[in-house]
């Protein structure tokens, strides 16, 4: 369905250029949940922006994002609004900067079919209140004449969600939908999109730095690294036998509740400077298992991992 | 070292007034905590957003007003309204806050942010012994001192980070109160951040606060735990046996709801109904009865006080039986 | 591809680049600095307005005549004989009363750039002070300095003008301190928003838990922090009480006789235009553009280097 190719985005900035997303690929099958992580400066949030064609205007967007057979780079703005409104849905991170604080909740969700689906006011209203019911909104009646600031965190995520939800899409984008939200809400949305995901069929790219979330939500994980795929696999393969470096570091470096502490183990260094183009691989500066090729070459992805030492000879 | 005693800390804020003159609403952001921190020890404090915990350290460290309650210091009560005592606590008492970028003054070198403190604190050093303490500081948090004549942009946050528990720690402190240190952070380098601190606490004999929303990180780090809802405690004990048998029901729902790293295991998250109740107005009896699922009528009675558990203590009124 | 790559090695630009990757680093004044000499249309401006203030200053010295003499030659015959001339001595010609237009120019651009660079930042100091104070204690000091501020824009500057001279005269010295009086809002309300926004930020705590008084922190903490506002606001300031300097001077109730300022000048020579001596208007007019359009362009400058969302 979503195809992504060799995808590239660059920044023009005052300081020079940013590379933030080099050579990417991946798809999205129909009915997929696919989690792509990374930390911050990986490139993942200008990712979704690329497929959204909402990349700010100092962007350059290279590769080819397909969406059924139609690169979404190349189409023209009123096409691609039509996508972006009925077939592609976007969740943010801030929901309440995704709601218009001065309108009704109602007026918010029936904006979206009123205009491209020409839905009636009836319709549009009933449409409402049956994706309200969706994701989880008690009292959707009362609700729908509510304005956003009456509403608490936990429900204004919901709300968004219903929004991307009322053209009923075929893609759901969610860039970091719960890291604004605390953990017993986090949970709550993880799972109302996990529902919503079974019950409507929809695609979900769930965008995240979070290895939690996307342990109990996807069934594929892509881990991004200085704008690059460092390795690429199923859930539970990935979590068990991390098969890159750099996820194994990352897993090391997760706290967790049940296991009795040790030290954590860090990964040492900062993130990667995104100044050039990769030469060489972007995590070789911090990597335990670095050796002199690892500073020279760009390791390309085979075999769902970019790294050129064996697995069996990693720490 | 450090006691805090039933501590208020109350905001007025001016809602929507019918007339200039009508009185402005009280926001209670805590509501009565206590607790000891030992030298060289790790007190954790976890809790929602809006729970009060950032609210309570920056109340300890005179940041925020505490409306009622008591804060000694190795034995000696602190006296928010006087100087000297005030000066006595800052000596002793330093803070890292949450951001660390907006944590630093963006006009000044590092060198110069971290000096700044030893002109307050130890006014008998000259300008170079002030400089070359704070070399020797930033060196030992990992910032090397070739570059400490640059300014906090030229940084990254973790590194942003290191200089702002390089400013606390240059003058000395026994106790750093750390506001939510490490959540603005990505995990590979909030793992650096904690290491430091630990091994930092190790060298020195430092005693933390460590307030964090994030309980693996505070499971981690901590020597005992204080779970906070809407201001008050709900449960203390340590560390391990708060995330291996929690008591009070909010700690439950809250634990249940730490999403883990490891596909296998299906979180089962207890879902919290109900709304908070308004801090402008807080309702009689256990703060927490409009969300738990385990509450009754006599919840609703009074504020329920700490009762001891197996390890710590909790405020409830319905602890399982100890078993 | 390799041939590429060494040329790139060995050319001036990697020597640059490489170069700068090895400072060890650049405040934020050395940055804008910089970025401002990039800016040619501002590098230009400051030339321009470098030789004006030279003008002003050193100009009498090829002045042949002072401001005040009237030369009686040429008295009555303006028209014909009162234009700019060599022989004479009159560069500029002489204005209605037959007094050298060049020494005048010269005396009037003195008064209006002493009016613009005096009035100009001190009133915004003045402004940026009492908006720094407020914006920081906020509550009822905020309200009150709130409340005048939105008094006083309601009164007319003219009118205040008008009845200020009347009881104080019309010297220099009174004109920079009427300005000085009127324009005490320059800057308050933009400071004051800066330092209610700073002073959230966490640095302003971690200076607080050293012990800093807030006259301190307001001082090392966040004057440094808000200088940039205010050099953008002062650059926008002094053309702007040039400007009212000058309108003032215009509709006559600005500088006394002989003293003059670009505004007067214009002023009169406007009167005069219809007779035919059009070079009464033309000289102050073009020593007026300049100086507003090079201060434009400095500001413009300015605004460019210093905002750090330009960037």
């Amino acid at each position: 369905m979503l195809s992504v190719e060799t995808l590239r985005i660059r920044f023009r900035t005052g300081d020079g250029l940013v590379h933030a997303v080099n050579d990417v690929s991946f798809r999205v099958g129909a009915g997929e949940k696919l989690a792509i992580v990374g930390e911050s400066g990986s490139g993942k949030s200008q990712m979704a922006l690329a497929v959204m064609g909402l990349l700010a205007k100092n962007a350059e967007a290279e590769g080819r994002v397909l969406w059924e057979g139609r690169d979404l780079l190349t189409l023209p703005p009123a096409e691609m609004n039509r996508i972006r409104a009925r077939e592609i849905a976007i969740v943010f991170q801030d929901p309440m900067s995704s709601l218009n604080p001065y309108m009704r909740i109602e007026r918010q969700l029936t904006e979206i079919v009123e205009q491209h689906e020409g839905l009636g006011r009836a319709a549009a209203r009933a449409r409402a209140l049956e994706v309200m019911d969706a994701v989880r909104i008690p009292e959707a009646r009362a609700r729908l004449r509510a304005y956003p600031h009456e509403l608490s965190g936990g429900m204004h995520q919901r709300i968004v969600i219903a929004m991307a939800l009322m053209c009923r899409p075929k893609l759901i984008l969610a860039d970091e939908p719960t890291t604004a939200l605390d953990v017993t809400v986090q949970a709550q949305i993880m799972q109302l999109l996990s529902e919503v995901q079974r019950d409507l069929g929809t695609s979900v790219v769930l965008i995240t730095h979070d290895l939690g979330v996307v342990a109990g939500f996807c069934e594929e994980v892509i881990v991004l690294y200085g704008g690059r795929i460092m390795e690429q696999a199923a859930t539970l393969p990935l979590f068990e036998r991390p098969a890159h470096p750099y996820t194994r570091g990352l897993l090391r470096a997760v706290p967790n509740v049940e296991d009795p502490a040790d030290e954590l183990i860090a990964i040492p260094g900062s993130p990667p400077s995104q100044r050039a183009f990769p030469t060489r691989c972007p995590f070789a500066p911090r990597c335990v298992d670095a050796i002199e090729s690892c500073r020279l070459t760009l390791p390309e992805l085979t075999g769902g991992r970019a790294c050129l030492r064996p697995v069996e000879e990693l720490t | 070292m450090l006691t805090v005693t039933d501590a208020h800390v109350t905001f007025e804020v001016a809602q929507t007034k019918r007339w200039p003159w009508s009185p402005p609403g009280i926001v209670h952001a805590v509501n009565g905590v206590s607790f000891t921190l030992k030298a060289g020890r790790t007190i954790g404090i976890v809790g929602e957003s809006g729970c009060g915990k950032s609210t309570l350290i920056r109340a300890v460290a005179g940041l925020a007003p505490l409306a009622q309650g008591r804060v000694t210091l190795d034995g000696q009560r602190v006296d928010y309204g006087s100087r000297a005592s005030m000066q006595r606590l800052r000596s002793r008492v330093q803070m890292i806050f949450q951001d660390p970028i907006a944590s630093l003054n963006p006009r000044m070198t590092i060198r110069e942010i971290v000096a700044e403190p030893l002109g307050f604190f130890r006014p008998e050093m000259d300008a170079e012994a002030r400089r070359d303490a704070a070399l020797a500081m930033l060196d030992r948090v990992g910032i090397p001192a070739t570059q400490a004549n640059r300014f906090p942009h030229e940084f990254s946050g973790g590194q942003c980070q290191r200089i702002g528990i390089a400013r606390a720690l240059v003058a000395e402190p026994k106790v750093l109160l750390c506001d939510e240190p490490v959540s603005a952070l990505d995990v590979s380098i909030q793992a650096q951040v904690v290491n430091l601190l630990k091994a930092l606490q190790r060298e020195i004999g430092l005693a933390l606060v460590f307030v964090a929303h994030d309980l693996g990180v505070v499971r981690h780090i901590s020597d005992e735990v204080l779970v906070m809802y809407m201001g008050a405690t709900m449960e203390r004990a340590p560390a391990g046996a708060l995330v291996r048998d929690p008591q009070h029901p909010y700690t439950r729902a809250l634990l249940s709801a730490v999403p883990v790293p490891d596909p296998r295991v299906k979180v089962a998250p207890q879902m919290l109904e109900g709304d908070l109740p308004s801090p402008l107005d807080l309702p009689e009896g256990c703060l927490f009865r409009s969300r738990c699922s385990r509450a009754v009528a006599e919840c609703g009675a009074a504020r329920p006080p700490m009762v001891p558990t197996c390890s710590g203590e909790a405020a409830c009124i319905r602890l399982p039986a100890p078993a | 591809m390799i041939g590429a790559a060494k040329r790139r090695l060995t050319s001036p630009a990697f020597a640059e680049d490489a170069a700068e990757e090895m400072v060890a680093s650049r405040s934020f004044w050395a940055d804008a600095g910089r970025r401002f000499l990039r800016n040619r249309m501002a590098v230009v401006s400051v030339g321009m307005l470098g030789l004006l203030i030279l003008f002003a200053l050193f100009g009498n010295l090829l002045a042949r005549w002072t401001y005040e003499e009237i030369d009686w030659n040429l008295l009555g015959r303006i028209k014909e004989e009162g234009g700019p001339s060599l022989s004479n001595g009159h560069w500029f010609g002489v204005d209605e009363l037959g007094r050298d237009l060049y020494a005048r120019t010269v005396q009037g651009t003195r008064t209006s750039l002493m009016v613009g660079f005096v009035a100009g930042p001190v009133s915004v100091l003045l402004g940026a002070t009492i908006g720094a104070l407020a914006g920081y204690y906020g509550g009822r000091f905020d309200r009150t300095v709130l409340g005048a501020y939105t008094i006083w824009l309601a009164i007319p500057y003219i009118i205040f003008f008008v009845v200020w001279q009347a009881f104080f005269g019309r010297s220099l010295g009174q004109m920079i301190l009427v300005i000085i009086l009127v324009n005490w809002t320059a800057g308050l309300l933009i400071v004051r928003g800066q330092v209610m926004m700073l002073k959230n930020r966490e640095f302003v705590d971690a200076a607080r838990m050293l012990g800093m008084s807030d006259l301190q922190i307001l001082a090392r903490h966040l004057a440094p922090n808000i200088l940039w506002v205010v050099v953008i606001y002062t650059s926008l300031v002094i053309p702007e009480v040039i400007m009212a300097e000058s309108l003032v001077s215009f509709l006559g109730v600005g500088i006394q006789e002989p003293n003059t300022s670009l505004g007067a000048l214009i002023s009169a020579g406007a009167a005069t235009m219809t007779f035919g001596t059009l070079w009464q208007l033309a000289f102050p007019a073009a020593v007026f553009v300049i100086a507003q359009v090079s201060l434009f362009y400095i500001g413009d400058g300015l605004r460019d280097a210093l905002d750090p969302k330009e960037r």
